[in-house]
């Protein structure tokens, strides 16, 4: 950062300073603790990016290959650290490119703020060139949008977006700046945003509510918890095990939820929902007590609602008052944040344990094991598994790695088969399943921390829906390791074609370009894995580069993922072949 | 039971704001009847009156989604027996219709209604009351030959003792957030 910048920096703290729009939009992203964002310049936004050059030491911008990207990347860091993901991007065509990954962060409720450009005010609903309404189509996918056409609203709507974007229910904000706005000059004081009157991100607990499931609790003999990501977001993993350890409580995880309790221990009975384990989804319909923990009964998780959780009183804890009896009815919601709940409960629950509740479920895994885990990992047939592959690389990175998915057969089997010992360590699409969101948001996981090892696993479609992010891990020198599990096919539906409907694999197998070629062309080292016995060799040699690292796995092309819980059906017809 | 609703919307007088509320209830493809916007009792605070059919806890969950909107405050739902509430129409009739006889003017007197304005060539009617009311007034002018005639959305107020508003407001001082309105504290 030059001396200018920098003066102008500490003088805004104290009293207003006068600069342009643009100089405004750094100040306030350095106000806000921003140290990195992932962007693409274009017309509208190059009075940003103006100013962008004389904070390069302050602000560390990442240049992707496609705007998708860019919030993808955000939205991998903002998992991975906990803190707000930014991205800017150009009016127009940038801005709708934008929109999937701000539609993902909407439904995975993740905090990313996205700043667009938009043409001159004067301008607006003219058609002028590269005009969209950005503004109009993200209203729905964002948690809140605004148009900046005054320099001097920057600092203020700055500060609520940063305060809406990462407060209560996280989720994506996106700022549309006008040209003029950029170049306009402004007083620039900044002020965080503390409140808003029309917004309560943290409601206030009811203690009638928790007093409510603590009875409930107290008298159940075959109680479940299903651990959502709220937990990851609240931080609250401590207060979570607190919670399990004292009541003896079996816990089940959403596919969001996954790594807020360690995979080893003793109350992870594994995953719930479509592809999740047999004991949790089969005992939904046994047990007398649902506890959901800050998750939202998605239909991935709950499968016919008539059918689930038939025996079953619900406890639903949620920080969002619309989860509430949106899809489960709730016996006792408690609603606020799971990091202040879940103290408030544990005091009023007594001490208990679930011995032979818990046996159940392990009889459960040992069924799924039989007939299923053991031929996965250890196959008899000459072809690769993705199972066997995914545990593999789990425990060459000593089941401590930051595991990013695309979307497909890939990303539940490392879903099922990866293992984790800390918080924040599953980056997927969860609630759009977004194929293509992989390998941005794997890059954006590493940028955050630098200190763990991420590894991304991706099948061969969604790879190439955002493949030129290649260039960016070579551009940015970003060692993210990638293992692409390639069937050749867009697996997760061939899968559904074989099974629903009758074999007709209609434009599901791909003709695939030689990825090996491709990585070289990107400079970056990778090996292709056809054979058993040459696979951990080529792992090995993945975790000790190091830098960037594509390996290629070759695996049989119609493998299936099981179990499953057909479409329609109830979590108890869960299927193991 | 589906049933009609009145839903009042309390929100910021932000550009937009009327496309954040219904895309809410188009996603659940609710039909919005009758929709009334202005400026509420607080200044600076806008309120919305929205007529929808629905069932009790299809209209829970519509007011808790609208609620999630950031700019707005506060929805509340009513049924049909927990509001007053009030439309108002207005006809356009010839003239020359009213000389014709006086069945117009019967016809204004009985249905409370009044003449707004009068003109050589038109008279314009106007009457306030529920739509069913509105209407049958209508049916009843239309052989006298309305050439115009045009119905508002509800007004609505609410029977409880107090508007809801006033406490969420005091609220938010209590808890520390400046509401930025003037609101009596009691
Ligand atoms: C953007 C997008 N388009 C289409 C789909 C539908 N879809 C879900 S999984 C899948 C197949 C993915 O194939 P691949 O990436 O090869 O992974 P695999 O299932 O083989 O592991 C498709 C097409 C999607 N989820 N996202």
């Amino acid at each position: 950062m030059d001396k200018q910048t920098n003066t102008l920096m500490e003088e805004s703290k104290k009293k207003p300073v006068t600069m342009t729009g643009a100089q405004a939009v750094m100040e306030s992203l350095v106000n806000e603790g921003v140290e990195i964002l992932f962007g693409y310049p274009g017309g509208a936004i190059m009075p940003v990016y103006d100013a962008l050059y004389s904070y390069k030491e302050k602000l560390n911008h990442i240049l992707v290959r496609h705007e998708q990207g860019a919030v993808h990347a955000a939205q991998g860091y903002a998992r991975a650290t906990g803190r707000v993901g930014v991205s800017l991007v150009t009016s127009g065509p940038a801005a709708t490119n934008a929109v999937t990954g701000i539609a993902d962060a909407m439904i995975d409720s993740t905090p990313v703020v996205v700043i667009s450009g938009q043409v001159g005010s004067a301008l607006l609903g003219t058609d002028a060139f590269q005009e969209t309404d950005v503004v109009g189509i993200t209203q729905p996918v964002t948690k809140w949008n605004y148009q900046i056409t005054r320099a001097d609203e920057i600092p203020w709507a700055f500060a609520r977006a940063f305060y809406i974007a990462r407060s209560g229910r996280p989720g994506p904000v996106l700022l549309d700046i006008t040209k003029d706005a950029q170049f306009g000059s402004l007083e620039y004081l900044y002020k965080p945003t503390v409140s808003i009157r029309s917004y309560t991100p943290y409601p206030i607990i009811d203690p009638g509510q928790v007093e409510e499931a603590a009875r409930l609790i107290n008298l159940a003999k075959k109680p479940l918890a299903l651990i959502g990501q709220g937990v990851v977001i609240a931080g609250a993993e401590a207060e979570l095990k607190e919670f399990l350890e004292k009541t003896g409580i079996p816990a089940a995880q959403t596919l969001l939820g996954l790594s807020a309790l360690p995979s080893d221990h003793k109350l992870n009975v594994g995953g719930l929902g479509m592809h999740g384990n047999y004991g949790p989804n089969l005992k939904t319909n046994e047990c007398d007590l649902i506890i959901g923990i800050g998750m939202r009964f998605d239909d991935r998780v709950t499968a016919d609602t008539r059918r689930y959780a038939t025996n079953a009183k619900i406890i639903h804890m949620d920080i969002d008052p619309a989860e509430i009896n949106k899809i489960i009815h709730a016996d006792a919601p408690i609603l606020g944040n799971v990091k202040d709940s879940l103290p408030m409960l544990t005091s009023r629950v007594s001490n208990n344990e679930h011995e032979e509740w818990l046996e159940e479920f392990r009889a459960c895994y040992r069924i799924e094991y039989e007939r299923l885990i053991e031929r996965e990992l250890y196959p008899e047939k000459p072809e690769l598994t993705m199972a066997e592959v995914v545990r593999r690389v789990s425990e060459a990175f000593n089941d401590d790695a930051i595991m990013v998915t695309d979307v497909g057969q890939h990303q539940m089997v490392a879903w099922r088969y990866f293992k984790f010992r800390q918080s924040r360590s599953v980056i997927t699409s969860g609630g759009l399943g977004t194929m293509g969101f992989g390998l941005p948001a794997a890059i954006g996981a590493k940028l955050g921390r630098p200190d763990r090892p991420v590894c991304l696993f991706v099948g061969d479609g969604g790879f190439q829906m955002t493949i030129q992010e290649l260039g960016t891990i070579y551009q940015s020198k970003v060692p993210v390791k990638i293992v692409l599990l390639n069937n050749n096919f867009l697996g997760m539906v061939r899968q559904w074609q074989e099974l629903f409907f009758d074999h007709r694999y209609a434009s599901t197998e791909l003709i695939n370009p030689d990825f090996q070629t491709i990585s070289k062309g990107y400079y970056i080292p990778s090996v292709e894995v056809t054979k058993r016995d040459d696979l951990d060799k080529a792992i090995k040699k993945m975790v000790s580069a190091e830098g960037p690292f594509l390996l290629e796995v070759v695996v049989e092309k119609e493998g299936n993922v099981f179990p499953m819980v057909p479409a329609g059906a109830s979590v108890e017809d869960i299927i193991l072949e | 039971m589906r049933q009609e609703f009145t839903l009042t919307i309390f929100s910021e007088n932000r550009v937009g704001i009327l496309n954040q509320i219904t895309t809410v209830f188009t996603r659940r493809h609710i039909n919005i009847e009758s929709l009334t916007t202005s400026e509420s009792a607080i200044e600076g605070i806008h309120k919305f009156t929205i007529v929808i059919y629905s069932t009790r806890e299809e209209v829970d969950l519509l007011v808790r989604q609208v609620e999630k909107r950031i700019d707005v405050l506060k929805a509340y739902s009513f049924s049909q027996d927990e509001i007053i509430y009030q439309e108002i129409a207005l006809y356009k009739v010839p003239t020359a219709a009213l000389f014709e006889g006086n069945e117009i003017e019967k016809l204004v007197r009985q249905y409370g209604a009044r003449i707004l304005e009068m003109t050589a060539e038109y008279a314009v009617i106007e009457k306030t009351g529920h739509k069913h009311e509105t209407q049958e007034l209508f049916d009843k002018l239309d052989p006298y030959g309305v050439t115009q005639f045009t119905r508002s959305g509800r007004v609505a107020i609410n029977k409880l003792k107090k508007e809801p508003l006033n406490s969420y407001l005091r609220k938010l001082v209590k808890n520390g957030v400046n509401p930025d309105v003037k609101i009596d504290t009691q």
